[in-house]
């Protein structure tokens, strides 16, 4: 087998990002004439192993240990080395996850080498793989090929690769399930880690806003936030933040919005001073009509709204209320 | 607590993008350059513990001569001392090689904690601490949004994704990558930048540290084959020019074609 895609669960439930991996892993193969199999780690895991089994795979390895119950990035790291001594791959694929984020980087390295992380897409060129990734917040693409002899490590970004397009093509026979236990004891793994927890759901539930102003870094300074309040009374909209104006405390962080705070849906959601970092982008995708105010014409924003202003906010917003003031 | 920051020095965020004719990079002539933001915060983390529990904080930071800016900055904020890796293309280098020149350049030095961003704003791999906890035989944890010492150890709080968090201990010595957000970033103070004047900076080269390849940094295991402006997709409707004229023609939209308020 060639390309193995490690696939992510908690709790005996999927990530579904595993998916698009998996996804990626198949076309990666027919286009470079090789095959794909998956790997998923755990303990009682061999219902999730079985679910990967109709899916075109050569090989699907239901990797089982008491002490991979609980996630740490000792005990994923030998796992993953044992388990790359018998299934030999040229690739090894893994979702853009922050697990993938803590032990990848390790694993790769414990084999002198490093991985090409958050991949967006890729070609294959003589046979050998190009993947594109992002520089600078988004700003600029590089594309990067591997250096040195297999196996080769990269994770793939959220959305880069469609998992409903897994279903499609003829019937295929079932994948065979190996079963593989690594061996692990208990002073291999040197962190202890505890319950998960969710901060419990503040009062502030953006995901019911209809209309929501959002601020990112444009807003320069604390002080200029009242700008923003005064443009969303006029709209009669919740007020949102991008992840540093949260960090700074300019907001409570109950007004972020992105993957680390909020899920928005709302009817219009505004964007003003946002750049538009992937992270943000993935919180508001399900907004009927996003509008941006950004005075780069190339911020990844614009990529996604189906309105804009490009200029100064510090000009337009006031403007904006101006105008939502006058009469219909 | 002997805690060092592994610092990186990056172009500010509102630069203009242009790419170098070689293709290999960006036109560096024109870019203003400051700390990587999740580094400011590691950085902020580690002067909070050693105000706390005592010791010493070290910044590390590899990286041509215009780091030195950087690196002052850190021993103006608090940092005791700094050790500077001189790299002169450091963005050819892929996370592995500049872990390994910040590990060689920990060699002797044993310190309890090992801090950094969890990653850059330039290349964004997200990798280099990690990495350097292997390198270095050290525990870690990754996106940590709270450090709290224990007795022999530490507890710290790792953030996942949707809101979600968990609590994990290890051991010290280890080594842990800062979420943007740990804490209030401290600015200098007058006090602070006079200080750091007289404060030590141990300078070393990949050769000084025997981790030089055949060009002079460690071999790479990715390589840059292209930089290019990606292009936009773009379907947004934008109105530019005069912001009065803009907000109004954008409200009207608003009103009658999308219909959203």
């Amino acid at each position: 087998m060639s390309i193995l895609a490690v696939m992510e669960q908690r709790a005996g439930a999927w990530n579904r990002m595993s998916f698009e991996t998996l996804a990626a892993a198949r076309q990666f193969a027919k286009e470079l004439d090789t095959t794909a199999g998956a790997a998923v780690l755990g303990h009682s895991i061999g219902h999730l192993a079985g679910e990967l089994t109709p899916l075109h795979l050569e090989r699907v390895y239901a990797v089982e240990h008491a002490l991979l119950k609980d996630y740490t990035p000792d005990a994923y790291t030998i796992a993953l080395r044992q388990l790359l001594e018998l299934a030999k791959p040229s690739l090894v694929l893994f979702p853009h996850t922050y697990q993938v984020l803590d032990f990848l980087p390790k694993l790769a390295a414990s084999l002198g080498k490093a991985a090409i992380s958050d991949a967006i897409s890729h070609r294959v060129d003589h046979g050998q793989l190009v993947l594109t990734r992002q520089l600078f917040q988004g700003k600029v693409n590089v594309d990067a090929r591997f250096a040195g002899g297999a196996p080769h490590f990269a994770s793939l970004q959220a959305g880069a690769y469609r998992a409903d397009q897994l279903a499609d093509g003829a019937p295929h026979p079932a994948a065979a399930v190996e079963n593989f236990t690594p061996r692990i004891s208990h002073s291999d793994i040197r962190t202890r880690p505890f319950e998960l927890i969710r901060e419990s759901r503040q009062s502030l539930d953006l995901a019911a806003a209809e209309i929501i102003v959002s601020v990112g870094r444009g807003i320069k300074d604390a002080g200029n936030i009242p700008l923003i309040e005064k443009l969303a009374e006029a709209l009669g909209a919740e007020i949102g933040a991008s992840r540093p104006i949260c960090d700074a405390g300019w907001l409570p962080n109950e007004r972020q919005v992105g993957s680390s705070g909020q899920t928005v849906a709302p009817r219009m959601y505004m964007a003003i001073g946002i750049s538009g970092a992937i992270q943000h982008l993935v919180g508001i995708k399900a907004s009927h009509t996003v509008v941006a105010i950004n005075k780069d014409p190339d911020a990844p924003i614009f990529e996604v709204a189906d309105y804009g202003i490009v200029g100064d906010l510090f000009q337009v917003v006031p403007a904006l209320i101006e105008a939502l003031q006058q009469p219909r | 607590m002997k805690i060092v920051v592994a610092i990186k020095q990056v172009p500010a965020r509102d630069s203009l993008w242009r790419i170098a004719s070689s293709g290999k990079w960006i036109e560096e002539a024109d870019l203003s350059y400051e700390i990587n933001e999740p580094d400011a915060y590691a950085l902020e983390a580690g002067l909070e513990l050693k105000e706390a529990h005592g010791g010493e904080v070290v910044a590390l930071c590899a990286g041509p001569a215009r780091v030195a800016q950087t690196i002052r900055e850190a021993l103006a904020k608090g940092a005791d001392r700094a050790i500077h890796v001189e790299e002169e293309d450091g963005r050819a280098l892929d996370p592995l090689a500049t872990a390994r020149l910040l590990a060689a350049a920990l060699r002797g030095e044993a310190p309890d904690l090992v801090l950094t961003g969890l990653q850059s704003d330039d290349l964004g791999y997200g990798q280099t601490g990690s990495i350097l906890a292997e390198l270095l035989g050290l525990p870690h944890a990754t996106i940590v949004m709270r450090v709290e010492k224990l007795d022999g150890g530490i507890r710290v709080k790792r953030e996942l994704e949707d809101g979600w968090s968990q609590l994990v201990e290890m051991p010290l010595p280890a080594l842990l990558t800062i979420q943007s957000g740990i804490s209030k970033l401290r600015y200098a103070t007058l006090m602070g930048i006079k200080k750091a004047k007289t404060k030590q900076v141990r300078r070393v080269t990949a050769a000084d540290l025997g981790v030089a390849g055949p060009e002079g940094a460690p071999a790479a295991s990715v390589t840059i084959e292209r930089l290019y402006i990606p292009e936009r997709t773009r379907h947004a409707h934008l109105f530019e020019g005069d912001p009065r004229e803009a907000a109004a023609q954008l409200v009207e939209k608003l009103r009658f074609e999308a219909r959203v308020i």
